[in-house]
């Protein structure tokens, strides 16, 4: 079965598939993770806010980047952030932004969806009595959340966001669509080149797994000891 | 913005000579919707089977659940998808590989079994929640009655807990219906791929993908009521889901 496997395509491809190609992943990953946090908190924020029309817009955005997936997302931002950035600098044709700050740009307010929905429930697991205690102190609402609220919500959260995290790593190898060198487009590039299909892909769906596996091993241990400490 | 728009091109003769344009994206949301009805059921059935493994008393069948569940979860839909369509026909005796790669409607088949299986880890995940968070006194009194365990789960515990996550199957049924568009990848021209090819043919982009996307949220809005009407007409009275 694996007889006329030739793993040596693996080995002579792996500088450009871990420099170029897993390079890309993890930077997008972790930008996009932390881009999509900040951009989400403040969406919860304006959800748990008494300004109900603040609240309607964030929960129309959320809902609306649910429904939709992620590919279509993916095209219509590729698409989308040339005239946008021509609008926001006032040039005269669409500017190219190149193939990264156009998948960034697509994750972190895709992501932030979804981080938003895990904040909420965060700030909302913050019994009532902290930010009473917090006003109570003379703090404005701004430090209640900046001191009081977040700091809490995110410890609470941190397993789950760290999931959701491990979901974005592996979604991002939906770049693919745009022909974009993350990790799985390296190996796919590499598999068409040299007809090497079986070998890479079986190759990317080891180095995917063996990631995700080690990090959700982590969610786990890390779910224990903050349950200890409750 | 010195884009041309030109929302007219829906009924434009589009170059395959179906019809327009605008039914060109319509057979996409068929294939769309039947992708993944027929993931759904492989989710739901795979998924239920090894959620319940996962809550049975028995070592094996628990350990069998955790590998399952850790073998699909942790691999990108996409790659899966790969796996699937490139690599096991290759990996297979020559004569089955080669009868699998001349299929018809091989991206159809391939991308409803992928995305049903990898699908099937979420939904057994959320029975397993959904059985776990069931008192004990149900399997308890369930025993006490003298049921066997199939009985037990047949008549006790699955429809309580299938009653509990309700919701959160809604949203993965969605989910399902969603990741039918990575299937893009393999060749099926579902509604993602046909706005794609629509944008390739007639380049006006938003047109095509704001049509795509109204059609998303109209599937998003017909699952969501139905799924509501569903939970109102299964709902226990006096329980959880229940008033």
């Amino acid at each position: 079965m694996f007889a006329n496997l030739d793993f040596d395509v693996i080995r002579r491809a792996l500088p450009y598939l871990f420099y170029e190609g897993m390079t890309f992943t993890l930077t997008l990953t972790a930008l996009a993770a932390l881009g999509g946090l900040v951009f989400g908190t403040a969406l919860a924020l304006m959800r748990l806010s008494g300004y109900k029309i603040l609240g309607r817009i964030a929960g129309v955005y959320v809902d609306f980047m649910r429904s939709l997936p992620l590919v279509l997302v993916i095209f219509w931002f590729y698409f989308l952030v040339p005239y946008i950035g021509q609008w926001v600098t006032g040039a005269s044709r669409p500017i190219s932004v190149g193939a990264f700050a156009s998948s960034l740009i697509t994750f972190i307010m895709f992501e932030a969806a979804y981080f938003s929905e895990i904040m909420r429930a965060g700030i909302q697991s913050i019994s009532r009595g902290q930010p009473a205690a917090a006003s109570a102190l003379g703090l404005t609402y701004a430090q209640t959340m900046r001191y009081v609220v977040l700091p809490q919500a995110f410890r609470n959260m941190l397993p789950v966001l760290i999931t959701q995290t491990i979901v974005l790593f592996q979604d991002t190898s939906l770049v693919y669509v745009l022909s974009i060198t993350d990790f799985l487009g390296a190996a796919s590039k590499v598999a068409q080149r040299d007809g090497r299909l079986v070998e890479m892909y079986l190759f990317a769906a080891v180095v995917y797994f063996t990631i995700s596996c080690i990090a959700s091993f982590g969610v786990r241990r890390l779910q224990a000891r903050i349950a200890i400490i409750r | 913005m010195n884009y041309h728009w030109n929302w007219g091109i829906f009924f434009e003769p589009n170059p395959m000579g179906t019809g327009n344009y605008l039914d060109m994206l319509l057979s996409g949301l068929v294939l769309t919707l039947k992708t993944g009805a027929l993931a759904w059921v492989i989710a739901l059935i795979t998924g239920s089977l090894v959620g319940v493994m996962r809550t049975l008393p028995s070592k094996g069948a628990n350990w069998f659940g955790f590998a399952y569940v850790e073998f699909f979860r942790n691999m990108p839909l996409l790659v899966q998808l790969f796996l699937w369509f490139f690599v096991l026909p290759e990996l297979l005796p020559k004569a089955a590989g080669t009868w699998l790669k001349q299929l018809p409607n091989a991206p159809f088949w391939t991308a409803a079994i992928g995305i049903g299986f990898f699908m099937s880890a979420r939904v057994a995940v959320q029975l397993q929640a959904g059985i776990g968070s069931l008192p004990r006194g149900q399997k308890m009194a369930a025993t006490a009655l003298g049921l066997t365990t199939v009985q037990a789960y047949r008549y006790v515990l699955l429809p309580m807990a299938f009653r509990i996550i309700l919701p959160p199957l809604t949203s993965e049924f969605l989910n399902t219906i969603k990741n039918t568009a990575v299937a893009i990848t393999i060749g099926l021209l579902e509604l993602t791929g046909q706005a794609r090819s629509m944008q390739e043919f007639s380049f006006q982009v938003f047109e095509a993908f704001t049509a795509a996307t109204i059609l998303y949220l109209l599937v998003n809005a017909v699952v969501v009521t139905a799924m509501r009407f569903l939970e109102r007409w299964v709902a226990i009275p006096g329980y959880i889901t229940g008033k």
